[in-house]
């Protein structure tokens, strides 16, 4: 059975003044035991998305179930099978750490020490301060803490709004390493990040942007289906090169990536020695030009870009 | 622990910048009882500069910024800021720097227009000024039809853009920028670093914040702060010759990694 099942769900926000509408009908499936994640800059829908699975939203049209069961009807079940780490803190401030955890424990109807094995290898980095306010801990530590509520009922789903926003890159990679072990322990996890290069971490992944699902396959796949020949370019005066591939009417898109340009052609090119030549006929120095294979993003901004999106 | 001098009065009373150099930090330190958040960083940023300050959370990046925007008196060290000493012209310095951060930035139940008059009339700007300023952003940034619609009701990515050019409507000397394109969608992301350089290029020094690493790459210098020091400062080229690495994200990882302190 799969851990997760989508289909066709709307969700619109009603104002006196105008509707938005955050889901624009989105279908997928996440399987038992997979890391499944939401892919998608703010405003994509993805919290509207998660607080409809976690039963705190109702969508207007569509259904949806979690570990088979249907998130309107069977909410009440759907509560205690699933961990949710909302995007915003939402423990309570001023219990200590230890009290936070074994209040969620305690509503769960469960206690830390049967289930201390699941969270152990997050929370025993926080016990040393389980004396302390969570309002009063740093925002790595709250974020363990968090996570550690989320697990402490042993949860068959496990639902992670934007769990790496803010998270420096060093703290990003520690969070993904943790969630590769929650997966070894057999928790189905949707996880959502606004950060794509997060998406290689994931098994598969759904690509999202303003409540449509632009693309969903295994990140392998969706770069593998880019469709077109990526040049990586670059040359000294990198803001002036910008601008001269972006007047040249020969490019179809041309985005900055670290220290290189990536660029489509509109027609195909069999090797970069066209790029080459036009650049240093604009007097451009220190060029290179090779030719790559597209990443997530390369993927993401191609979708967007895609009139049928 | 060696008693250090307090402070010592530096930068010109005119706040002309005579050197091009923009920031100038020495030994600038701030502590919080025993705790050194910022520890001896020494700097200088130039003119029309784009300078990445990067660091993991709590390595005292914010606590830095806020000195040198005047918001917070160090301890120790010296700086300046446009020309201006960060003990003693704290005033000065914020009418010449512009602040935009990810959370705070525009009033949200002020039109396009509203937003733009409030923060030039703040800056001191004419009304003949606000309304060519007004004119011209509008124009810039593609907003022209926009321009009475409330800020709260644009999307992400536009608000972030207008932010940043509210930010440098009184075309100050250098304008800082805390995480300005988190959760933007990358090419709105992109889109942004555009107006930088082009900030950059009408002499507008940019001191960033970020996250992401492939924009560490866009600046044209980059100083990784580990335990309230800097631990490395230079072209996003030379880091990662010398540190041997292929990404500007492995060169942070390798210096965040040696963080001996928690945020």
């Amino acid at each position: 059975m799969p851990a997760v099942v989508v289909k066709d769900i709307v969700k619109k926000y009603v104002t006196k003044k105008e509707t938005v509408t955050a889901l624009q009908g989105i279908s997928f499936e996440v399987a038992a035991g997979e890391l499944f994640g939401i892919v998608g800059p703010d405003g994509a829908g993805k919290t509207s998305l998660f607080r409809i699975l976690t039963t705190l939203l109702l969508a207007e049209e569509g259904t949806a179930s979690v570990d088979g069961f249907d998130v309107v009807k069977d909410y009440k079940e759907i509560r205690k099978r699933v961990g949710y780490m909302p995007g915003r803190f939402s423990l309570y401030q001023d219990l200590t750490v230890e009290e936070n955890l074994d209040f969620f424990a305690t509503i769960f109807n469960t206690t830390i020490e049967e289930n201390y094995e699941l969270i152990k290898d997050i929370y025993s980095q926080i016990e040393p301060f389980k004396k302390r306010r969570a309002g009063k801990l740093s925002g790595g530590m709250k974020q363990k803490l968090a996570l550690s509520c989320a697990l402490i009922h042993k949860p068959s789903v496990l639902f992670l709004d934007e769990p790496t926003t803010g998270v420096d890159a060093v703290s990003r990679k520690e969070f993904w390493e943790m969630l590769k072990r929650l997966k070894a322990q057999g928790i189905s996890i949707l996880v959502s990040t606004p950060y794509m290069d997060e998406a290689s971490l994931c098994d598969r992944v759904a690509l999202i942007q303003k409540g449509k699902i632009l693309a969903i396959d295994t990140p392998a796949a969706i770069s593998k289906n880019f469709g077109n020949k990526l040049w990586a370019v670059k040359a000294e005066n990198m803001f002036g090169l910008l601008k001269t591939l972006k007047k040249w009417e020969a490019v179809k898109s041309c985005y900055s990536f670290g220290e290189y340009y990536h660029v489509v052609m509109k027609t195909e090119i069999p090797d970069g020695q066209q790029i080459v030549s036009y650049i240093s006929d604009q007097q451009f120095k220190a060029i290179e030009v090779k030719q790559i294979d597209a990443n997530i993003e390369d993927c993401f901004m191609a979708l967007m870009q895609d009139p049928n999106n | 622990m060696e008693k250090e001098k307090s402070h010592s009065v530096t930068g010109s009373k005119t706040g002309i910048i005579n050197s091009g150099k923009v920031i100038t930090a020495e030994k600038l330190t701030k502590r919080f009882g025993d705790f050194i958040a910022v520890d001896h960083i020494s700097f200088e940023v130039s003119k029309g500069e784009i300078f990445g300050f990067l660091g993991a959370n709590g390595a005292g990046k914010t606590t830095a910024m806020r000195m040198l925007c005047g918001l917070s008196i160090p301890s120790s060290g010296k700086a300046t800021v446009a020309g201006f000493d960060v003990y003693h012209e704290t005033e000065k310095i914020k009418k010449s720097i512009g602040y935009m951060s990810q959370k705070f930035s525009l009033y949200e139940d002020l039109t396009v227009r509203e937003n733009i008059r409030f923060y030039g009339g703040i800056y001191g700007l004419s009304n003949k000024q606000i309304a060519d300023k007004t004119q011209y952003l509008a124009e810039h940034l593609h907003l022209t039809s926009q321009q009475d619609t409330l800020v709260k009701s644009l999307p992400l990515g536009w608000k972030q853009k207008l932010a940043f050019s509210v930010a440098i409507v009184h075309d100050p000397a250098i304008v800082f920028l805390d995480e300005p394109t988190g959760g933007v969608d990358p090419v709105t992301r992109r889109e942004f670093w555009e107006l930088i350089y082009d900030a950059s290029e009408h002499g507008i020094t940019i001191f960033v914040t970020t996250h992401y690493m492939d924009e560490a790459e866009y600046c044209n210098r980059v100083s990784i702060m580990v335990d309230g020091r800097i631990e490395a400062l230079d072209t996003p080229k030379q880091l990662k010759e010398k540190m041997d690495c292929a990404s500007m994200d492995d060169v942070f990882l390798h210096l965040a990694r040696k963080a001996v302190r928690g945020e």
